[in-house]
């Protein structure tokens, strides 16, 4: 009698059918072992919007008995595994069915693991994941971020690499020899099957110990009760803002101080403020008013309130000027702009590598991602 | 236009899919006549596989995208009329928005099938599971039946169009489906071959009363005082028939595909001997039943009964079932403002149900899972608790009670 549970994290849209090919490939796999499964996504994460984050999960049972308990619910309480399919995302998710900042390894039992697709080491992402009081293992499996569209879906074989290395980390849940005689059944295709036994073959997994990680307090707030709302749905508008940073010049406009999002960010926009020409474009276009006005009338983009969709890189006439850069690079939403004024130099020099590493990994995402498929096809063929 | 190209289904056969994936695949099993569409969530999961059928050339029918739901649900109407086997459905104020064509189907005995994805209504707008939307059509002439699991939804679906085109019955057949749990929610379903439900699902015939060149004939007249009551005995009459007709049904469907519980009507669950009995509809069944069998597990006298029939109600089978309890605690996923007890509806009808009953328990009304909140076994054991108190006392304190509802 066992119940075992998976969660897969990812992007909203850009890694969604992706993120389904697993969770039913497990329990596709589990029925050849003679279990019983559901698969799911978390209906509250729904509508999904480019880059926010999501769960879908797989529960695999001994008996259909069991797997009653998991049949009318949103989000399983704990799981086995939780497989995140962007390293960002161990920044910790805020999505539509969470209030506050979920660490990314919120429901990873004690002694389970946790699955990530990264190019960083374990070092660079335990910097990001927050701590734990229990410990659990962690498991990487090299290799940039899998993104794709809402309909189809970048067959870079992230799936298989994933389903093999779970086989190994959770060889409760479902056999080696039942998922690889299943993704035969399933896809046909003798390579993917391939990459599951190779990954399952390479995975090595790192101790993460009670205490270790991020010693951030995640963000929360406890929502109110039907006796202190307002009645007929009304929401107050937010007060208007300030100048910059609650100082007389510039301006920084007033913002919810519960429904932060930063963690749909996957990259962030970084700033050149001396070819900056203050064409205010950045500043009108952004959809979530996310550039403060400084006291010399250049632009801060506020990390506390981008979600990163990158409409300021495409709409900034001056080249370079604003640049969207994967978030692994960074570990606070610091001010650029006060960074600058302190130390120039120091800033340019920062900046101008971090635009040209990105030039040279060239990650993207939401708005940044339009026509990516058409260079790298291009890419691809020269 | 699209033509079938194979017949998927020749051998019955396993298939992980959602509730709503499986009405689908009904829909091609019983080789549907015409579909129509309008989308809204979480209904909609069903018309994305329907149209993905066509397209991979696997069902052929005619799949017509309204402007609106009442066109959606005035289309399938005129459909049937000429005799046409149909399916459509909607959800939350989707589906009120087509209420005056849902209200003309059952006048006009229309066997239209309907899938309702149950969806709570706005304002606020949500997309979470609540009943009343389904519920409103309870005093039409529509029969209303609530799915507890994928597998259900595709036999019942087959069931709905056997009772609905019954020429003793002629009356239109809503399916409810509760939103994310069963439309987005994908389990182990066992898809029965076509030679099965070749024989079990007869061809739609509507007879002399089809629309049609070769026989002339008009509907849906205006009226005077003279007439209506007489109608409306008609409806009333074909509804009291088709309990049987039901009954006939699935006994046929148990003996064919070799599933389902006793009756079609309710679900007894762990009821004999029970002091305090569980009545519930849809999802709600899946944490009720963990509850009761832990209960159970204690050695305390709990059972549940789900209702499936909402409409026609099973007034008999359900004093039979809740007349030998002490306490019974009716768990309404909808709500009726200003009624009664303050309560949901499913109560109100069950109290009246019970009234005339010899053995008369005491009845308890819990307001749980409210736009898609999920009730969680803690919930369940506490209005066990609530009830099992009121037994004890021969008090009910407070007839309706609110389930995990913060009140700071």
């Amino acid at each position: 009698m066992a119940t075992l549970a998976v969660e897969v994290v990812y992007r909203g849209i850009f890694q969604r059918t992706l993120a389904r090919n697993i969770v039913r490939q497990i329990v596709f796999a589990a029925r050849k072992d003679g279990k019983i499964g559901t698969a799911f996504g978390r209906y509250s994460d729904s509508p999904e919007r480019n880059g926010i984050p999501a769960k879908q999960f797989a529960i695999v049972c001994d008996t259909a008995l069991e797997l009653e308990e998991s049949l009318a619910v949103y989000e399983a309480s704990n799981v086995d595994v939780t497989i995140n399919l962007d390293d960002t995302l161990c920044k910790g998710l805020e999505s539509w069915a969470w209030y506050g900042l979920q660490p990314i390894n919120e429901l990873t039992r004690d002694g389970g693991t946790l699955i990530v697709t990264s190019r960083q080491d374990a070092d660079s992402l335990m910097e990001d994941i927050h701590q734990k009081d229990t410990a659990y293992d962690l498991a990487i499996i090299p290799s940039t971020v899998s993104f794709s569209g809402l309909w189809v879906y970048k067959d870079d074989h992230t799936d298989m690499r994933v389903l093999g290395t779970l086989c190994k980390v959770c060889p409760g849940l479902v056999s080696l020899e039942a998922m690889l005689e299943s993704a035969q059944e399933q896809t046909g295709n003798e390579t993917k099957v391939a990459s599951i036994q190779r990954a399952f073959d390479r995975t090595t997994t790192r101790p993460v110990e009670p205490g270790e990680g991020n010693d951030e307090t995640p963000f929360s707030f406890d929502l109110p009760g039907w006796k202190n709302m307002e009645e007929g749905l009304v929401i107050r508008a937010i007060p208007e803002g300030t100048g910059y940073d609650g100082g007389e010049e510039g301006y920084t406009p007033g913002r919810s101080d519960v429904f932060k999002k930063w963690s749909t960010r996957s990259m962030r926009p970084v700033i050149n403020f001396e070819t900056c020409i203050k064409c205010t474009l950045c500043w009108l276009q952004c959809p979530d008013t996310c550039f403060d006005v400084t006291p010399d009338g250049l632009y801060d983009a506020n990390m506390e309130s981008c979600c990163g969709c990158g409409v300021c890189e495409a709409v900034c006439p001056v080249p370079d000027c604003v640049t969207m850069v994967g978030e692994p690079e960074f570990n606070d939403n610091a001010s650029q702009w006060k960074a600058w004024t302190a130390d120039k130099e120091g800033y340019n020099k920062w900046m101008t590598a971090l635009v040209d590493k990105q030039k040279a990994e060239a990650r993207t995402h939401g708005f940044h991602h339009i026509g990516g498929y058409d260079e790298e096809i291009k890419a691809e063929e020269a | 236009m699209a033509t079938v190209q194979s017949k998927p289904y020749a051998e019955s056969k396993e298939e992980l899919i959602s509730g709503s994936e499986a009405i689908g695949i009904a829909c091609a099993l019983a080789d549907v006549d015409v579909i129509t569409a309008y989308p809204i969530r979480p209904y909609d999961t069903v018309m994305q596989y329907v149209s993905r059928l066509k397209a991979d050339g696997n069902f052929d029918f005619d799949f017509i995208v309204a402007e609106s739901e009442h066109s959606q649900f005035e289309i399938v109407k005129h459909a049937s009329a000429v005799g046409a086997r149909t399916f459509t459905g909607s959800s939350g104020v989707g589906w009120f928005y087509a209420f005056e064509a849902i209200t003309v189907t059952a006048g006009l005995r229309m066997p239209v099938v309907a899938m309702v994805g149950n969806r709570a209504l706005d304002d606020p707008g949500a997309f979470g599971v609540e009943h009343n939307d389904a519920m409103a059509v309870r005093d039409l002439g529509w029969h209303l039946y609530w799915v507890a699991t994928a597998q259900e939804a595709l036999d019942m679906a087959l069931l709905a169009w056997k009772v609905a085109e019954d020429p003793r019955v002629l009356l239109p057949f809503a399916l409810s489906c509760d939103g994310s749990f069963l439309t987005h929610s994908q389990a182990i379903v066992q898809v029965p071959s076509q030679d099965q439900v070749d024989k079990f699902l007869p061809p739609y015939k509507r007879g002399t009363l089809q629309l049609h060149p070769d026989n002339p004939i008009t509907i849906a007249p205006q009226v005077n005082e003279d007439w209506l009551m007489e109608i409306r005995k008609q409806t009333d009459e074909a509804m009291r028939r088709t309990s049987e007709v039901i009954k006939e049904a699935y006994e046929e469907f148990r003996e064919i595909f070799g599933r389902g519980d006793p009756s079609p009507f309710i679900e007894e669950y762990m009821c004999e001997d029970a002091e305090i009995i569980l009545v519930g509809m849809g999802t709600l069944a899946m944490p009720t039943r963990v509850a009761v069998r832990r209960m159970r597990e204690a050695g305390k006298k709990v059972g549940f009964v789900r209702i499936k029939f909402f409409r026609p109600f099973p007034a008999e089978e359900l004093q039979a079932a809740l007349g030998k309890a002490k306490g019974v605690a009716v768990i309404d996923r909808d709500y009726s403002y200003g009624s009664p007890s303050y309560g949901g509806v499913l109560f109100h009808e069950l109290r009246s149900t019970m009234y005339n009953s010899d053995d008369r328990p005491m009845m308890l009304n819990f307001i749980a899972g409210l736009g898609g909140r999920e009730v969680m076994v803690r919930d369940i054991d506490q209005i066990v608790e609530t009830t099992q108190k009121a037994i004890d006392t021969g008090k009910i304190e407070q007839e309706t009670t609110w389930v995990a509802v913060r009140e700071q």
